[in-house]
């Protein structure tokens, strides 16, 4: 395979050095056949081993690699440099949170967000553990597309309102709320719906809809938060024709 | 923070390690657990696990049939009393995750779904698509948010155990984005860290699999078992090593050389593709070395055809060999076979422990891929490595519970301050304080890959072995040059890296040394020069104990309750 030549510029904050990140340039070889990461990883392995990311899987699955690649969010496993060199690639941490320190981003506060909407089964009673549940193939697939969210956080780099109001829950977390209100085995719609419909809820979403084009699991968050915003209304109207009748 | 306590602190939050978290949380809700990973949980490798786990949920199957094929397919080194025990608590466990959410692939009846896998004699493995270790680590890790007792410490790395007086007492690790040591004491300590396969060039591991929580129990004087059991899958992609699951030949996907020819028929007709993995990746080398192969930019390969399963099938049982194949190879499985090798997979070996997860070091256990227990002796058959996670998981967990409430009182101070100022002198002080010289990380990391997929790899003789036994003494000598460019403490990934590779050299020498002493050939151990298992001198599974030199080895007997050795053909 011919190698060519690209130049990666790379984002650099080192909190210790203070100042502000700067860009620095790396000219490097590459293939056909190497992904962002593969640069990326040459840099740290043959260049400059101070250059920091995170990877693990390089399969697409484990969530680690998103950065801002021209701009655009994506997995840096799964973007070709051939596919986005125009004689350069830019490479900037993750859009709208706080940089650690060069590519690596705080996802701390997603974790809280993720925590804040209930995600495993609530059941009124404990259920039977020497049975299993009866779902058919159908009753999986109503909740599928919403349970392939890989936490990559894309969405929230791509997000205008995440970027403006910070406290807003946000694309994923929003559709794996969504993914348990529809599995049939979990009885916690309500305090979750209650949950997004708060001020930092659903509502905050202006139907942008970037985060489900950069999601690269196609778990169309953008989707999933428009349903919930009928949910939720459904659920309030429920509460003022029968007050005190909880809902499913 | 310096320094915190708990009853219970558990190193990973894989499925091994949250299933230990989850089970103790949920026995004591007064107990306090730490999960202490570096990275977060979510993104631990468990993730990329695709084709399933395995447990008997149907009537056409039994718990007797499940324990056979497990001990078969281990070629009998695995202990059968941990057979048995782990085989009759599958079942319960692919019901606990159903009832946390669990996404099962589902029969029309809407039952959990069952698919074949090789070296199972009936369908007996449990999916979720093609992603099962992504959809258990999700469901688990969403799970433990349920417990408030459940402390998590992510992107904490743990750099040594504590031990004091002869009791384990928690961990010294950094908080990578604090750049600082800390100390983190348990009544009980639990190793649930993963493999070890970045050990090896070729390989379905992730860059975080290094064998951190081996290491750590070897330097604490516990030993590794049957190390030189280390499996090779045989569907991996060319150059990147990226996994084509066995389900694609459980659903029915052919293995061809370039001649179209299922070339299964000439090593093991009665099973063809869905035979166990030590003897598809022989056959592959073999049918390489025979030159059937097809060539490619990365060497030689084979064809695994999936194009007589059609469209609907792979997109609904195979939706991610489709997505990868389509990503990473720039081809579609519907109308071409993948070109796939043999590559490192998974360790059969790991720290020695008992069913309850016990290590020789009171107080430490270890559990999941880390451990060996073993239920998978010589051999792992495919889908039982994410049962063992989940099974022994939660045995560990409620074990190392136990013990900790019997524990009244929390470690002592002297011993954690003084181990803590010993990691802040050699990690700190010492590696970071390193100049970078003609040594480097990512040149002593190459070497030590290629001498192990070269010596210590599919097939093995006692030249290469003495030779890699060598060769990794020396990388250690050079080890011991190898600067740090990067002098900041905040997320250092390079010294973390460093401190890997120092795991990594520790655990590679464990490995080719008991490869080297045990001179027979037993399931993924094949030896070209000692080809015949050779039950009188070596049904005893190996152990590794750390020394300032090579590793002493000794050896511990294999439990057999009702299945006696017999030729493993299949
Ligand atoms: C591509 C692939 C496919 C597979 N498919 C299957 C399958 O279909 N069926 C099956 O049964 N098995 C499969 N396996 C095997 C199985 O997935 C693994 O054996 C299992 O997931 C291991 O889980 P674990 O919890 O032991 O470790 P891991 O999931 O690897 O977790 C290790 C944890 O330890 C932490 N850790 C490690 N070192 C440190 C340190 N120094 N400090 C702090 N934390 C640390 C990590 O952060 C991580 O959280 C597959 C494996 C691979 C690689
Ligand atoms: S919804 Fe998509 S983009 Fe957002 S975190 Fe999940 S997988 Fe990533
Ligand atoms: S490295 Fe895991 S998603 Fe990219």
């Amino acid at each position: 395979m011919a190698e060519r030549d690209v130049v990666f510029r790379v984002k650099r904050y080192r909190p210790e050095s203070g100042g502000k990140p700067t860009y620095q340039e790396y000219r490097i070889p590459y293939r056909d056949d190497m992904v962002v990461l593969d640069g990326l990883n040459y840099i740290k392995d043959q260049v400059d081993p101070t250059l920091t990311y995170r990877w693990s899987c390089r399969m697409g699955i484990c969530g680690s690699c998103g950065a801002n690649v021209n701009g655009q969010p994506r997995l840096t496993c799964g973007t070709y440099i051939r596919d986005v060199h125009r004689g350069a690639v830019t490479i900037d941490p993750l859009a709208n949170f706080p940089i650690l320190k060069d590519l690596v981003v705080d996802f701390d506060d997603f974790l809280e967000k993720l925590a804040s909407v209930t995600p495993y089964i609530v059941r009124e009673e404990s259920t039977d553990l020497t049975k299993e549940f009866v779902q058919y193939p159908e009753d999986v697939e109503a909740y599928r597309q919403q349970s392939l969210c890989i936490n990559c956080m894309l969405c929230y780099a791509a997000c205008p309102v995440f970027g403006a109001s910070p406290e807003f829950v946000g694309p994923a977390a929003s559709a794996l709320a969504l993914r348990y209100i529809r599995d049939t085995r979990d009885e916690g719609s309500d305090q979750r719906l209650a949950r997004l419909n708060t001020k930092s809820g659903v509502w905050e979403c202006t139907f942008v809809g970037e985060c489900s084009v950069v999601c690269p699991k196609n778990v169309d968050p953008a989707a999933a938060i428009q349903t919930l915003k009928v949910l939720a209304t459904m659920r309030h109207m429920r509460r003022l024709l029968m007050p005190g009748a909880a809902s499913r | 923070m310096e320094r915190a306590a708990f009853d219970i602190v558990i190193v990973g939050g894989g499925a091994a390690g949250l299933r230990a978290a989850i089970a103790a949380a949920q026995s004591d809700l007064d107990l306090s657990i730490a999960v202490v990973s570096k990275v977060y949980p979510m993104r631990s490798h468990t993730v990329s696990a695709e084709g399933g786990t395995a447990a008997v949920l149907r009537d056409y199957d039994s718990l007797e049939l499940h324990a056979l094929d497990t001990i078969k397919g281990s070629d009998f080194l695995a202990d059968q009393d941990a057979v048995e025990f782990f085989v009759a608590r599958c079942p319960k466990e692919i019901l606990q995750l159903d009832h946390w959410g669990c996404p099962w692939s589902r029969d029309p009846d809407g039952r959990v779904s069952q698919r074949a896998f090789g070296g199972m004699s009936v369908k007996r493995t449990v999916f979720a698509a093609d992603k099962v270790g992504f959809h258990i680590l999700h469901t688990l890790f969403q799970t433990s948010m349920k417990f408030e007792n459940i402390h998590r410490f992510d992107e904490y790395f743990v750099t040594s155990l504590i031990v004091d007086g002869g009791v384990c007492a928690g961990v010294i690790a950094i908080d990578l984005r604090g750049g600082r040591l800390v100390a983190i004491n348990g009544k009980a300590t639990i190793l649930a860290t993963g493999g070890c396969g970045r050990v090896y060039e070729f390989t379905t591991n992730g860059f975080i699999k290094t064998g951190d929580g081996m290491a750590l129990a070897y330097r604490a004087g516990v030993p590794l078992k049957d190390m030189e059991m280390v499996q090779f899958h045989p569907t991996c992609l060319p150059g990147t090593g990226i996994l084509i699951t066995e389900a694609a030949r459980g659903e029915g996907g052919y293995l061809i050389n370039k001649e179209g020819e299922r070339y299964m028929q000439r090593y093991l007709p009665t099973k063809m593709e869905l035979g166990p993995r030590d003897i598809l990746s022989r056959s592959m080398i073999q049918e390489i070395k025979a030159g059937r192969a097809f060539e490619g930019p990365y060497g030689p390969y084979l064809g695994l055809d999936l194009r007589h399963l059609g469209a609907a099938t792979i997109d609904k049982q195979l939706p991610m060999v489709r997505e990868l194949a389509e990503k990473y190879m720039g081809l579609d499985p519907i109308h071409e076979p993948i070109p796939v090798r043999p590559g490192q997979h998974y360790m059969m070996g790991g720290v020695s422990t008992n069913s309850t997860g016990e290590t020789t070091l009171p107080g430490l256990y270890a559990v999941g891929e880390t451990a060996c227990v073993s239920i998978n002796g010589a051999n792992r058959l495919g889908s039982n490595s994410l049962s063992e996670c989940l099974v022994f998981g939660e045995w560990c967990g409620l074990a190392a519970a136990q013990y900790a409430k019997q524990r009244v009182a929390y470690p002592r101070g002297t011993a954690t301050r003084e181990t803590l100022r010993r990691e802040e002198a050699r990690v700190f002080d010492g590696l970071m304080g390193r100049e970078r010289g003609k040594e480097t990380l990512a040149g002593v990391r190459v070497e030590m890959q290629q001498l192990m997929e070269r010596d210590v790899g599919i097939f093995r003789d006692e030249a290469g072995l003495a030779d890699a036994c060598g060769q990794l003494a020396k990388l250690r000598d050079r080890f011991s040059s190898v600067g740090l460019a990067d002098k900041d403490r905040v997320f250092n990934t390079e010294m973390t890296g460093v401190l890997e590779l120092d795991f990594m050299l520790d655990v590679a020498a464990s490995i080719a040394h008991s490869a080297l002493n045990r001179r027979e050939s037993r399931g993924a151990h094949s030896r070209t020069d000692f080809p015949a298992r050779d039950d009188a001198n070596y049904l005893k599974h190996t152990l590794a104990y750390r020394t300032d030199g090579a590793p002493r080895i000794d050896y511990s007997p294999v439990k057999i309750t009702k299945w006696q050795p017999v030729a493993r053909t299949y």
